[in-house]
């Protein structure tokens, strides 16, 4: 399987405080990563440096053969390529759900409006809100929040996805409906990377679990693996409170 | 004594109070005094269509140019202030402390009459009213520069996260993602700013107007001198409440809406 996201050396520093130090892990195309940890162990930021919504202070990020942390690479023709789900959606309130789905559409891929549309209807479609698409964000659930904002960065036929710990702010019950979104998502071949607390997703769905703590990697491989059967002691006291 | 008696009693004293000092305002007052001074029914016949076609007419003139004037050079003083370029910030930061920290009356004295003077009679464009409504905009910028600043900064920041992850540039973000939500933060402080605009235009009498130039408090204040009586300056004061209450009603109906949209 080709590289889809390569990360080598990556440092990251918030004024002095170094949270990430010293990162290198990849995921192949098709892959499904799961990255867990304790919070403020470097896993959003880490999530975030991929497409750049953090600066990465040193290192290389290769997205696809293509060294993003380049100076001179077109950032918005990368981030197009890479859809994110953030924890609390982001939703644009000031627009209906279909044009929250053909807004970056028609602005950066230049697709026309009936052309944005289409695409846009058959992505709620696989996120079941078809009938959703004239309602605004602040009518939706939490879940379908979270459902439409991953059709939006569908609509952009990203090669990979990026999730936030997608499922930390919704209710309980509302939880299952993404996760089954995603889990489609992976079944269908989507190169996902996945900040979450939910063990029982990177168990089913995740190609490789990777374990963060302190800004750095402590653990990764099999998710069955490394779930049931920790080799690291930092490892082993995270999963022991969250299992 | 029981409690709720002595709350009755302390309710029926301030009531008592009120209607005491209402009842002695009606016997101490001239009425006959303030009918025929304040509601002259003569002078306001003759000054009438004037007041209206002309006076108030150049209040709502003055202070749309300045509102308008004003919101645009507030725009980019806001956005310089945002600017990730040090000098841009700090020039703005400057204009805007400067022109706050002034009376509008000082401004518009040294745009209207200082800059002629200096500068052997070369006059800013429109004369002394075009003077007069510049320095207004300058004034009313350096304000609605810092709610709009507050306005763009109060949309959160996983907004423009969202419209950067999903490739779109920094214009198209500001234009299609951040600047709508912020208009609707800003619009009920700057419907409050028309109103103190539409008060500050009073301030434009001190530049000298010519004919059929006044606003309502400079012909107000003329025609208590033609007239010598103080009725001109009701009939002055109803027309500003006639603009301004429904403008605060709107503000406050504006925000308790958007309290509740919360």
């Amino acid at each position: 399987m080709p590289t889809a996201i390569e990360v080598r050396n990556l440092h990251k520093y918030f004024g002095e405080n170094e949270v990430l130090k010293g990162i290198d892990f990849t995921v192949d195309q098709g892959q499904v990563v799961c990255v867990i940890g304790p919070s403020g162990s470097g896993k959003s930021t880490l999530l975030r440096c991929v497409n750049r919504l953090e600066e990465p202070t040193s290192g290389q990020i290769v997205v696809e053969g293509e060294d993003i942390t380049d100076p001179e690479v077109d950032l918005n023709k990368v981030r197009s390529r890479i859809g994110m789900v953030f924890q609390q959606f982001n939703l644009f309130p000031h627009l209906c759900v279909l044009d929250n789905l053909t807004l970056a559409q028609r602005r950066v891929l230049k697709r026309d409006k009936a052309e944005a549309e289409k695409i846009a209807r058959a992505n709620l479609e696989k996120v079941g809100l078809a009938e959703k698409a004239d309602a605004y964000p602040a009518h939706l659930s939490g879940g379908q929040q979270q459902r439409v904002a991953i059709a939006r960065a569908l609509s952009m036929d990203p090669d990979m996805m990026l999730f936030d710990e997608p499922t930390s702010a919704l209710d309980p019950e509302l939880v299952g409906d993404v996760l089954d979104v995603m889990r489609r998502l992976a079944d269908e071949g989507m190169t996902m990377m996945v900040v979450t607390h939910e063990m029982g997703f990177a168990r089913e769905v995740g190609d490789k679990l990777v374990f963060m703590d302190g800004g750095v990697i402590v653990e990764e491989g099999d998710p069955r693996e490394v779930l049931s059967n920790p080799q690291h002691e930092r490892t082993q006291q995270f999963l022991s409170k969250v299992l | 004594m029981k409690r709720s008696t002595k709350r009755r009693l302390r309710d029926g004293a301030l009531y008592a109070l009120f209607l005491g000092a209402v009842a002695t305002l009606i016997l101490v007052a001239d009425w006959s005094k303030i009918r025929h001074n304040f509601f002259d029914g003569g002078v306001l016949k003759a000054i009438w269509p004037e007041l209206v076609t002309e006076a108030a007419k150049n209040t709502v003139v003055y202070t749309a140019e300045a509102f308008i004037g004003g919101l645009a050079l507030a725009f980019v003083l806001a956005l310089m202030k945002l600017s990730p370029l040090k000098p841009y910030r700090w020039a703005a930061t400057a204009y805007i402390e400067f022109f706050r920290g002034l009376p509008a009356l000082i401004v518009i004295i040294l745009f209207a009459l200082g800059i002629p003077l200096a500068f052997n009679g070369k006059a800013l464009p429109g004369g002394a009213i075009g003077a007069a409504v510049i320095a207004l905009i300058a004034v009313s910028g350096a304000y609605m520069a810092e709610t709009l600043r507050a306005g763009i900064q109060a949309v959160p920041r996983g907004q423009t996260e969202a419209a950067h992850s999903l490739g779109m540039s920094g214009t198209w973000t500001m234009l299609s993602v951040v600047l709508p939500q912020a208009v609707r933060i800003v619009i009920p402080p700057l419907t409050n700013e028309i109103v103190l605009l539409l008060k500050d235009t009073s301030l434009i009498s001190v530049a000298g107007v010519g004919i059929g130039q006044a606003e309502l408090t400079n012909f107000a204040s003329d025609n208590v001198v033609i007239n010598s009586s103080p009725t001109p300056l009701i009939a002055a004061a109803v027309c500003y409440l006639i603009i301004t209450l429904p403008l605060t009603q709107l503000v406050a109906y504006l925000e308790r809406r958007s309290q509740k949209a919360r």
